[in-house]
C-alpha cells in the first residue's frame, strides 16, 4: 500500500514538519481552504484537532477530505472524549474510505473545558488502548470486538506525548508503552522548557525509543504577551517558564521576539538526538507558519513522485 | 458507603405543596452517617416544611420517622401504618431507598429528598470522596488499591493523561489525579514494571453500560 507524504519524509531520513489547523466553529469550507493554503508548501503533514479543549468544530475526518482535495497530507487526531468504540472505529473506516491514512491518538481534554461543559464524557477507550486498537485493525484485520474487517485498511499510527506532565519519572516509560501498543510515530505537547525536554529526551534515549519510531518536538510561536501567559496559567499540562514570559515581556516588537524564539528552539531541536522533526502548532497564527519554517532553514519541503 | 446530600429545603417544599399529610422517613444506615438523610435532617427538614407551610396560611399535617434500613423490604413493614396515612412519603434515604420504599408501597408516592452522589469515603469531617463507581470488574490488585475508573476523571487504564501536573487533575486543582497517586505507591512497593503492560480496551458490559444490572445466587436463595 502506498506511504502517506509524512511517512515518505520520515523514510527519506528527512527532518520532518507537521503543521496544525483547527477546524472552524462554522462550516465554513472557505476558512479550512485559506489555513491548508498557507500552510502547503512549508509542512509535510497538517494535523486537524478533533474538538480540541472540547470546543465543538467541524469534524477532522471532513477536513482531513478537504485537505487532500487541496493536495495537503492530513493527519486526523482522534479523541477517545466523544466516541465509544463503535463510533471509533467506524469513523476510521471512514476516514481510510476518504483516503485518510495517517491517524494520531489521543485521550481528549475533559469537556468541562469547552463549550459544552454538560457532555457525557465517553472514555469508553483510553488513549493506548485506541493505538493497539488501530494497530490490530491493520496488522491482524480485526475489530476490538473479534470480528474480521471485510478488507484491510492501511494507517499510519500516531501518538502523543507530554514531557511537562507528571510524574515525571513516568513519562518516557508511557512512550515506550505507546510504541509497544502500536504507534508508528510520535508527537510531542509544545515545548517551552528546553532543560526539562531534553533531560525526557535523555531517558527516551536510554530506553532506546527513538530508534523504533520517528519523535517529532512540538512547538507554538508566542503570538503575545497574553498568549503566553494564558498558556502558561489555563492550559492543561503545560509549563511555560517565567524566563520565556520575561522576554516576550521586554521585547518591543512582541510577535517577532516570539517568532525568533520560536525559530531558536526549532534550530536548536534539529540538534537534539532522537529528534526526527518537529510539529508546528500556530493555531489562529497560521499565516506565520511560511515565515517561521523558512528563517529556521527547513525550506524547501522535500517532494516525492 | 453511598454519599448523598440534601436537596435544597425549598425544592423539597415545593414538590410536597399538593399534600396535606406528609410523612419524612430517613434511614439509619448510610445517609445517617454522611449528615444527609438521618434522623436529625428528617426533623430539621419537617420543621422547615411546616414553617413554609404555615407562612402560607395552609395546612400541613407532617410525621417524622427513621428507619434502620430503608433499602430492604423487611425495615419497612414497621412504618406500613404512618405510610397509610399519609397523601405522600418524602424519603431522606439514597436513591435505593426511595426506590425501594415505591416498590413496597405502590400505592403511595414517595419523592426524593436527597440527591444521591456517589460511593465513597468520609476523607475527614465534612469532606467526601468517590472512590468506586460499581464497574462489575475490580481491578484494584493491578493498582495497587487506587481504582482508576473511579479516581481519574477519564477512566484511563494505562496510566496518566498528559494533563496531570502537579499530583492534581485538569479538570481541577482540587482533585487528586488517581494515576498520579497510583504510579507513587506502585513506586513504593517496586511494582511500576507492571505497568508497562499494555492494558485491553475495559469490558463495560459489567458496569452499567450492560443494562441495568441484576445479580443471582442459586447457593443462597430461599
Amino acid at each position: 500500500m502506498s506511504m502517506s507524504n509524512l511517512q515518505r519524509v520520515f523514510a527519506s531520513g528527512a527532518f520532518a514538519v507537521t503543521g496544525e489547523l483547527g477546524p472552524p466553529k462554522s462550516a465554513e469550507r472557505k476558512k479550512i481552504e485559506h489555513h491548508a493554503h498557507l500552510l502547503k508548501e512549508c509542512v509535510d503533514a497538517v494535523n486537524l484537532t478533533d474538538n480540541q479543549t472540547a470546543i465543538v468544530r467541524t469534524s477532522s475526518i471532513a477536513c482531513g477530505r478537504i485537505l487532500i482535495e487541496e493536495g495537503l497530507d492530513p493527519v486526523i487526531q482522534i479523541t477517545c472524549r466523544d466516541r465509544n468504540r463503535i463510533a471509533i472505529q467506524s469513523d476510521v473506516l471512514g476516514a481510510v474510505a476518504l483516503g485518510m491514512k495517517n491517524v494520531l491518538c489521543l485521550q481528549g481534554d475533559h469537556a468541562n473545558f469547552g463549550n459544552e461543559p454538560s457532555a457525557k464524557n465517553v472514555n469508553d477507550l483510553d488513549s493506548m488502548n485506541l493505538i493497539q486498537s488501530l494497530r490490530r485493525m491493520r496488522d491482524e484485520q480485526l475489530f476490538i470486538g473479534g470480528e474480521k474487517l471485510e478488507a484491510p485498511i492501511d494507517l499510519f499510527i500516531g501518538a502523543v506525548e507530554n514531557p511537562f506532565a507528571d510524574p515525571f519519572e513516568y513519562r518516557a516509560y508511557r512512550l515506550a508503552k505507546k510504541v509497544e501498543a502500536g504507534a508508528d510515530f510520535i508527537q510531542t505537547q509544545a515545548i517551552f522548557d528546553m532543560d526539562r525536554f531534553e533531560l525526557w529526551m535523555e531517558k527516551v534515549r536510554q530506553l532506546g525509543i527513538h530508534k523504533k519510531v520517528p519523535i517529532m518536538a512540538g512547538v507554538i510561536p508566542i503570538k503575545s504577551l497574553g498568549a503566553a501567559r494564558y498558556m502558561k496559567n489555563n492550559v492543561s499540562g503545560m509549563i511555560v517558564p517565567d524566563e520565556i514570559i520575561d522576554r516576550i515581556k521586554a521585547a518591543e516588537n512582541k510577535k517577532e521576539e516570539g517568532v525568533k524564539l520560536c525559530v531558536e528552539m526549532i534550530k536548536h531541536l534539529k540538534t537534539v538526538e532522537g529528534v526526527a522533526g518537529v510539529h508546528i502548532m500556530a493555531v489562529a497564527w497560521e499565516e506565520i507558519v511560511p515565515e517561521i519554517t523558512e528563517r529556521a532553514g527547513l525550506l524547501p519541503r522535500p517532494k516525492f513522485d | 458507603m453511598i454519599v448523598a446530600e440534601r436537596k435544597p429545603l425549598s425544592e423539597i417544599i415545593k414538590a410536597v405543596a399538593p399534600f396535606e399529610k406528609v410523612l419524612v422517613l430517613g434511614c439509619g444506615e448510610c445517609v445517617t452517617v454522611c449528615m444527609a438523610g438521618g434522623d436529625k435532617e428528617v426533623k430539621e427538614t419537617a420543621a422547615a416544611m411546616a414553617i413554609a407551610r404555615k407562612k402560607a396560611g395552609k395546612t400541613l399535617v407532617v410525621k417524622t420517622q427513621t428507619v434502620e434500613r430503608q433499602c430492604e423490604f423487611e425495615y419497612l413493614e414497621s412504618v406500613r401504618k404512618l405510610v397509610e396515612e399519609a397523601d405522600v412519603v418524602v424519603s431522606l434515604a439514597c436513591g435505593v431507598g426511595i426506590q425501594t420504599m415505591n416498590m413496597h408501597y405502590a400505592e403511595v408516592q414517595t419523592l426524593p429528598g436527597v440527591n444521591t452522589t456517589f460511593m465513597g469515603l468520609p476523607l475527614r469531617q465534612g469532606v467526601w470522596v468517590e472512590n468506586c463507581l460499581g464497574c462489575g470488574n475490580c481491578v484494584l490488585e493491578e493498582t495497587v488499591g487506587i481504582c482508576p475508573i473511579a479516581r481519574c476523571s477519564k477512566s484511563m487504564l494505562n496510566g496518566p493523561c498528559g494533563g496531570s501536573q502537579d499530583g492534581k487533575c485538569e479538570v481541577s486543582k482540587e482533585t487528586e489525579c488517581g494515576w498520579h497517586l497510583i504510579v507513587e505507591r506502585m513506586m513504593k512497593f517496586d511494582k511500576l514494571s507492571a505497568l508497562s503492560e499494555v492494558k485491553p480496551p475495559k469490558d463495560w458490559a459489567t458496569s452499567h453500560s450492560g443494562g441495568p444490572r441484576k445479580m443471582v445466587r442459586e447457593d443462597v436463595k430461599l
